[in-house]
C-alpha cells in the first residue's frame, strides 16, 4: 500500500481537528480536537519513519504522547475548575482577560 | 622665584571673617562689625609685612609665589591654585586692605542703625578676600575666580537694601552687565589656552613673543571686553550709576577705589599681550578716551551727589585705561592715577556719605547748600579730595593725571593729538562738574527741608575721611618724587624707548591748569553768582535733557539689546511650544491612537486567537513552501 495515503489521512485528521478548535465552543470538544491534531501529527511522524526507514519519527511520536498525556491532565483540571466556578464549559465565556 | 607661604593669610583672614559672620548669624550681631574690621586690618598688617620684606630684597627678587594646591590636571592642561605677589600686586594689596580697613571703620558708625550690619560686614570681608584673590592669582584662571567673587560681592552689596525693588533691580543690572564682560574674560582664557597652551601669567609672557599677532589681538580684545564690564567703561558703562543704590561705604570701596579698577589691573597685568597686539592696544586707548569724556559729560547734569561722583569715577577710570593703553610708558602712570584716585575718590564718597548721614539720607544736591557751616570736617576733607581730582598742584591728582595727559600727547602723530586733547577737555569738564558739586553742597544759601538738622558726623566717620584726605594731598607727590612708582614697577614692563616730545611738560601742565581754571570759572558763574533753585529746571535744551538721561545709554541698551533679546526669547519660546513640544506631544498621541486601533484586535475569545494562530501557521508554511519551491 502507498505510504502517501497515510499522509493524506493525517492531513485530513489535522484539518478536522483545526476546524473543530476554531468553530466549536464546548471546551471538552475543543480539547478533543486538539488531541486529534496531535494524533494526526503522530500519524505523520510514524509514516515518515516508515518512508525513511529509520525510527526517528517513532521516537518523536512517543514524545508527543507523553506531552499529550501531561496536557490532558493539566487541561482537564482547568476545564473542570472553570466549569465549577462559572457553570459553563463554553470557551467564549472565559474571556475575562479582555479589557 | 622665591616661595613665601605667608601669602595665603592675606586672603584667608577676611575670608574667614566672612564665613564666620555669615554662619554665626544673629548671634554675631553684637561683635560682628568689630571682628570684620579686625580681620581686614590684620590682612592689611600682613600686607605691610610682605611689603617691608619685599623692600629689603633686590629689585629682581621682589616677586614671591605660593602654590596652594594642584587645582586642575587634565592631560596637558595643568593649573595650580597659586598666588603671586610682585611689585604690581603689592600696590593693590595695600590699597585694597588699607582703604578697605578705613571703610570698615567708617561703616561701623555709618551702618550703626541698620539691623543687618553684621551681614553688611560679612559681605565687605567677602569682597576684600575676593579682590585680594583677583590681584594675587598667578594665572588668568585664578584671577577669574577672584573676578567672579568681587562681582558677587558687588551684587550682594548693591542690593543690600533689596527690600526696595529699584535697588534690587540695580544690583541685577550691575550683575548682568558684568556677566557680559566676564564672558570676555572667559573667552580670553580659552583662546589663550587654545593658542598658547597655558593660562598662567609667566607661561603666557614666555609664549607671547612666538605667538601669532592674530591670536594675541583676539586675547587682547577679549580682555578689553572684560575690563570694560568690570570697570564700567564704554560700552558696558551703564551699570555704575545705578550701582549707587548700595550703601555709601560700598560705593566708596567697591565702586570707586578698588573693584572698578580691576579692569586697569587686568590690562596692566597683561601688558605683554597688549604690547604685542597694537590693534587691541589702540582699542584700549579709544575706549579710555571715549569713557573719560562720556563720564565727565554725564557728571555735569547729575543732581544726585553719589551719581555725580559715580560719573566722575567712570571718567577717572577712563584716564587710567587710556594710560594703560599707551603701552610701557603709560602703565606706571595708570597705576599711579589708580592709587591717587583710590584715595581722593574714596575720601569724597565717604564725604558724600557723611553729608547724607547728616541730611537724613537726602542725595539731591539741590536740597543742600551752605553745609560747610554745619560740617566743617566733611567740608575740608571733601575739599581736599576736590582739589586732588581737579589736578591742582601739589595735590595727588596733579601728578598722576598730568602724567597721563602728557603721555597721551606724546603718543605720536594725529593719535597723540586726539588723545591728548580728549584728556585735556576731560580735565576741564571734570573741573566744571566737581566745582558744581562743591558749590551746590557746601556753599550758597541753605535749601533743605525744615525737618533736616545737618550735623557733623562722629569721629569713627570723619577719621577715615581725614586719613584719606591726607592721602589725597600727599600720595601724588610721594609716588612721583624721583619717579618712585615708575622705578618700582619697571621690572614688570617692557622697556620703552624715549619718545619724541610733542609738547614740553611745562606746556601740557599749563594747558591742563588753564582748562581746569576755565571749568571752575564757568561753574562759579553758573552756580555761585545766581540763586540755585531746589528743583531741577524744566525748560532746558535738548542737549541737557539727553545728558540728564545719561547720554541715552539706557535707552540705547533697551532699544538695541533688551528689545531684540525679548523678541528673540519670545520667538524661542514659541518655537519651543510649537516645534519641540509639538513633536513630543505628536509622538505621544500617535502611540495612543495606534494602540487604540490595535487593541480592537484583542477580542479575548480563545477561538479567535486559535484561528489567528492557525492562519499564521498556514501562512508560514505557505511562505516556506513558496521559497523552497
Amino acid at each position: 500500500m502507498n505510504a502517501a495515503n497515510y499522509l493524506y489521512v493525517s492531513a485530513l485528521l489535522f484539518t478536522i481537528g483545526a476546524v473543530g478548535v476554531v468553530v466549536r465552543r464546548n471546551a471538552i470538544v475543543v480539547f478533543m480536537c486538539v488531541e486529534l491534531m496531535l494524533n494526526a501529527a503522530n500519524l505523520a511522524f510514524v509514516t515518515f519513519a516508515r518512508i525513511n526507514g529509520n525510527i526517528d519519527g517513532q521516537i518523536m511520536a512517543f514524545f508527543t504522547m507523553v506531552v499529550a498525556a501531561c496536557e490532558v491532565v493539566v487541561g482537564l483540571a482547568i476545564i473542570v475548575t472553570i466549569y465549577r466556578s462559572r457553570r459553563s464549559a463554553s470557551v467564549d465565556d472565559a474571556s475575562l482577560l479582555k479589557r | 622665584m622665591q616661595i613665601n607661604n605667608g601669602l595665603v593669610y592675606l586672603i584667608a583672614l577676611p575670608l574667614a571673617g566672612a564665613i564666620i559672620l555669615l554662619l554665626a548669624g544673629r548671634r554675631a550681631d553684637k561683635w560682628g562689625h568689630i571682628f570684620a574690621t579686625l580681620m581686614s586690618a590684620s590682612s592689611f598688617a600682613v600686607g605691610l609685612l610682605q611689603f617691608s620684606q619685599m623692600l629689603a630684597r633686590p629689585a629682581e627678587e621682589r616677586a614671591v609665589e605660593q602654590k596652594l594646591f594642584e587645582w586642575i590636571s587634565v592631560g596637558s592642561f595643568q593649573v595650580d591654585a597659586g598666588l603671586l605677589l610682585d611689585q604690581l600686586s603689592i600696590c593693590f594689596v595695600l590699597l585694597i586692605t588699607g582703604v578697605g580697613t578705613l571703610i570698615h571703620i567708617y561703616s561701623i558708625s555709618y551702618m550703626s542703625h541698620d539691623k543687618d550690619r553684621r551681614r553688611f560686614f560679612a559681605y565687605l570681608n567677602l569682597f576684600i578676600a575676593a579682590m585680594l584673590l583677583l590681584v594675587l592669582g598667578n594665572s588668568f584662571l585664578n584671577l577669574y575666580v577672584g573676578w567672579e567673587g568681587v562681582g558677587l560681592a558687588s551684587y550682594l552689596l548693591i542690593g543690600f537694601w533689596n527690600q526696595k525693588p529699584a535697588y534690587a533691580t540695580a544690583s541685577k543690572k550691575a550683575f548682568i552687565m558684568n556677566r557680559v564682560g566676564d564672558m570676555g574674560l572667559s573667552f580670553a582664557i580659552m583662546i589663550a589656552f587654545a593658542t598658547l597652551g597655558t593660562v598662567s601669567f609667566a607661561g603666557i609672557k614666555e609664549a607671547a613673543p612666538n605667538a601669532s599677532t592674530a591670536s594675541l589681538t583676539a586675547i587682547g580684545i577679549m580682555l578689553l571686553v572684560a575690563a570694560t564690564g568690570k570697570s564700567a567703561q564704554f560700552p558696558l558703562q551703564a551699570w555704575l550709576g545705578d550701582a549707587m543704590a548700595g550703601p555709601t561705604p560700598v560705593s566708596a570701596l567697591i565702586h570707586a577705589a578698588t573693584m572698578v579698577t580691576a579692569g586697569v589691573y587686568l590690562i596692566t597685568r597683561s601688558n605683554f599681550i597688549f604690547d604685542a597686539a597694537p590693534t587691541a592696544q589702540l582699542l584700549v586707548v579709544i575706549v579710555g578716551a571715549i569713557t573719560l569724556l562720556f563720564g565727565a559729560i554725564i557728571g555735569t547734569a547729575k543732581d544726585d551727589i553719589k551719581k555725580a561722583l559715580a560719573a566722575s569715577t567712570m571718567s577717572q577710570i577712563g584716564y587710567m585705561i587710556l594710560g594703560a593703553g599707551l603701552g610701557p610708558v603709560g602703565y606706571a602712570f595708570a597705576i599711579m592715577h589708580l592709587i591717587t584716585h583710590g584715595f581722593f575718590k574714596a575720601g569724597m564718597f565717604l564725604g558724600a556719605g557723611s553729608v547724607m548721614h547728616g541730611m537724613d539720607d537726602e542725595v539731591n544736591m539741590r536740597k543742600y547748600g551752605n553745609l560747610r557751616k554745619f560740617m566743617p570736617i566733611t567740608f575740608v576733607t571733601f575739599g581736599l579730595g576736590y582739589l586732588a581730582i581737579l589736578g591742582v598742584p601739589p595735590f595727588a591728582g596733579f601728578y598722576s593725571k598730568d602724567m597721563i595727559i602728557e603721555t597721551a600727547f606724546n603718543a605720536g602723530g594725529i593719535k597723540g593729538i586726539l588723545l591728548g586733547s580728549a584728556a585735556l577737555l576731560g580735565a576741564g569738564i571734570t573741573a566744571f562738574y566737581m566745582t558744581r558739586v562743591m558749590i551746590l553742597t557746601f556753599t550758597g544759601s541753605p535749601r533743605w527741608d525744615e525737618k533736616a538738622h545737618p550735623h557733623e558726623s562722629p569721629i569713627l566717620m570723619w577719621l577715615p575721611m581725614a586719613i584719606l584726605a591726607i592721602g589725597s594731598v600727599t600720595s601724588g607727590f610721594l609716588l612721583s618724587r624721583g619717579d618712585t612708582l615708575v622705578h618700582w614697577l619697571e621690572p614688570l614692563f617692557a622697556e620703552h624707548g624715549e619718545h619724541e616730545e610733542l609738547l614740553k611738560p611745562i606746556v601740557v601742565t599749563s594747558l591742563a591748569l588753564l582748562m581746569v581754571a576755565i571749568g571752575v570759572a564757568i561753574a562759579f558763574v553758573k552756580y555761585s553768582r545766581s540763586e540755585v533753585s531746589d528743583t531741577a529746571p524744566e525748560k532746558v535744551s535738548l542737549l541737557t535733557r539727553i545728558v540728564r538721561r545719561d547720554l541715552l545709554q539706557d535707552d540705547f541698551n533697551e532699544a538695541v539689546f533688551m528689545r531684540t533679546g525679548q523678541a528673540l526669547t519670545s520667538t524661542l519660546v514659541k518655537t519651543d511650544e510649537i516645534v519641540i513640544d509639538g513633536a513630543v506631544r505628536g509622538i505621544g498621541s500617535a502611540a495612543l491612537s495606534s494602540a487604540g486601533a490595535l487593541r480592537t484586535s484583542q477580542t479575548g475569545f480563545v477561538r479567535s486567537y486559535a484561528a489567528l494562530i492557525l492562519i499564521g501557521a498556514v501562512a508560514l508554511v505557505a511562505a516556506i513552501w513558496v521559497v523552497t519551491q
